[in-house]
């Protein structure tokens, strides 16, 4: 069974987002994503400054089999990225929620969380599609 | 879902769950793509020893003269000269030139040969073999008889010698018959992965106590279908489906050289014609300029954006660290070292056109 971590929020596309304060969030992939893609040999990061609409894409991630889109779990501007990922995209597989994480955003706006899942849910999500 | 279902199972498929294998439909076939992983699985075949299952391939015997029987006219590598205990490499055409198939042909005696062909092209294949061949010849389908295992790596040689002694004096596609855990068994020196190994083909009831026996050494591990893939690549071998099918002529897939003009074959007219007017476009490699890969259906554009043709294969390729695949260009532009873009007109990434082979260190004629 895939870990979930219990402090973060999630959507149906197995992105995960951090709330670190009332304007910024970090955003990755699940660790049940990482298992499902097997091993990450590519990241297209976003670009700093880069505007996010709620459920778009924001990143690419290739795997040895096939590439892979990856949504913003909220909107907001890009105002950091995991430039680590460029030379060692295989983080994302070792430590999906601290050391793969892709991006950090200014969220524009905050009710959106309302849009995702608790890790309850999330957990209970992956259950039922199976 | 009703095509799990219907999915054709290998001797070792209860093996492949053990060992918590992720199983995929393949050529008509539940297939393991990875266990541990594809890279760790990679890495264990390039330097030291992995063993895959390939019991979904074909096989076939054909008893009869070479000529006699008609087989030299349904593949096109020459089959008259080869010596007993040798195989050759080649490709099945339709009239038209297409491949029907890639297959490799085994002289077993004088009058009988082996021939194995692709899992997902087995029935065509026999059908078009046995409509092809004359009455004097007999034909036996033998898939489901044979198991097969892959020992691929450059420790192969020492693990299997440990239960063969004699597979030692094996050279590059020479095979012979060998006691092997009690089975008198075909082993062949030949594979799929750019280094030294072996093909074994098992009885198929008594093919799971072969792989247990392997993986008790420590030095032996699984590797799947999505290691395969990126071993074969690295080495620009063709995948059937990808590099080749029945609109593909083997000479634009690269490969003349195993095609023997000096004799009669299925196809060969219409090769001749194709040859004389010349070829549309040709097989080239390409290297992605960053880690991201070329992938199957990817457009490829010139450096003036002109659309020159697709990608057949892609993937990450560890040894040179960038994505790597093989595609189709338009005659003209298949010169090496000329820059290219591979994707779609949205999002294109640069790359170079270069020689099939990307890898070229393995220990295959070691």
């Amino acid at each position: 069974m895939a870990d979930v971590e219990e402090h973060l929020l999630y959507t149906k596309e197995h992105e995960w987002v951090s709330i670190d304060d009332d304007k910024t969030v970090t955003i990755g992939i699940s660790d049940y994503a990482q298992e499902q893609l097997g091993d990450i040999t590519y990241v297209e990061l976003p670009e700093l400054g880069d505007e996010l609409e709620q459920f778009e894409q924001v990143a690419s991630i290739e795997s040895v089999k096939a590439a892979n889109d990856i949504f913003s779990p909220m909107s907001g501007e890009v105002i950091e990225v995991n430039k680590e990922l460029e030379s060692e995209p295989g983080l994302i597989n070792k430590s999906p929620y601290e050391k793969g994480w892709i991006a950090r955003v200014k969220i524009s706006d905050p009710d959106e969380k309302n849009n995702l899942m608790t890790a309850e849910e999330y957990r209970e999500f992956l259950v039922s599609s199976g | 879902m009703d095509t799990q279902t219907s999915l054709k199972r290998t001797p070792l498929y209860e093996a492949h769950l053990a060992l918590n294998a992720k199983m995929v439909p393949f050529g008509g076939w539940e297939m393991p793509l990875q266990y541990e992983g594809i890279l760790a699985e990679y890495e264990q075949t390039r330097k030291r020893c992995a063993i895959f299952d390939i019991s979904h391939m074909g096989e076939f015997i054909v008893e009869g003269d070479a000529k006699i029987s008609g087989l030299e006219r349904i593949v096109t590598m020459p089959l008259s000269d080869m010596p007993v205990r040798t195989s050759r490499y080649g490709t099945m055409l339709n009239e038209a030139g297409g491949t029907i198939d890639d297959c490799i042909v085994f002289r077993l005696e004088t009058e009988k040969w082996f021939i194995v062909v692709n899992g997902a092209t087995t029935e065509k294949d026999a059908a078009h073999i046995r409509k092809n061949l004359t009455k004097q010849s007999t034909f036996k389908d033998v898939t489901f008889d044979l198991g097969k295992i892959d020992i691929q790596g450059p420790l192969s040689r020492d693990i299997l010698k440990a239960l063969a002694p004699q597979v030692t004096r094996l050279a590059y596609f020479q095979f012979d018959f060998f006691d092997l855990l009690g089975e008198n068994v075909l082993i062949s020196r030949t594979g799929y992965t750019g280094e030294l190994g072996y093909e074994i083909f098992y009885p198929w009831d008594k093919t799971e106590k072969l792989w247990k026996e392997f993986l008790k050494n420590d030095k032996v591990k699984p590797a799947g279908l999505g290691a395969r893939d990126v071993l074969r690549l690295e080495v620009g071998y063709s995948l059937y489906g990808h590099e080749l099918d029945e609109t593909i002529n083997p000479l634009e897939a690269g490969l003349a050289r195993f095609v023997d003009f000096n004799k009669d074959f299925i196809g060969k007219d219409a090769l001749l014609k194709l040859k004389e007017k010349g070829l549309k476009r040709k097989i080239v490699g390409v290297i992605s300029d960053n880690r991201r890969s070329p992938r199957q259906s990817n457009k490829i554009f010139s450096e003036n954006d002109e659309e020159i043709g697709y990608v057949t294969s892609g993937t990450f390729s560890p040894s040179v660290t960038r994505g790597i695949g093989l595609g189709f260009v338009k005659c003209g532009f298949e010169a090496q070292d000329k820059k290219i873009f591979f994707g779609d007109e949205k999002n294109k990434n640069s790359a170079m056109i270069t020689s099939k082979i990307f890898y070229k260190s393995g220990s295959l004629k070691n």
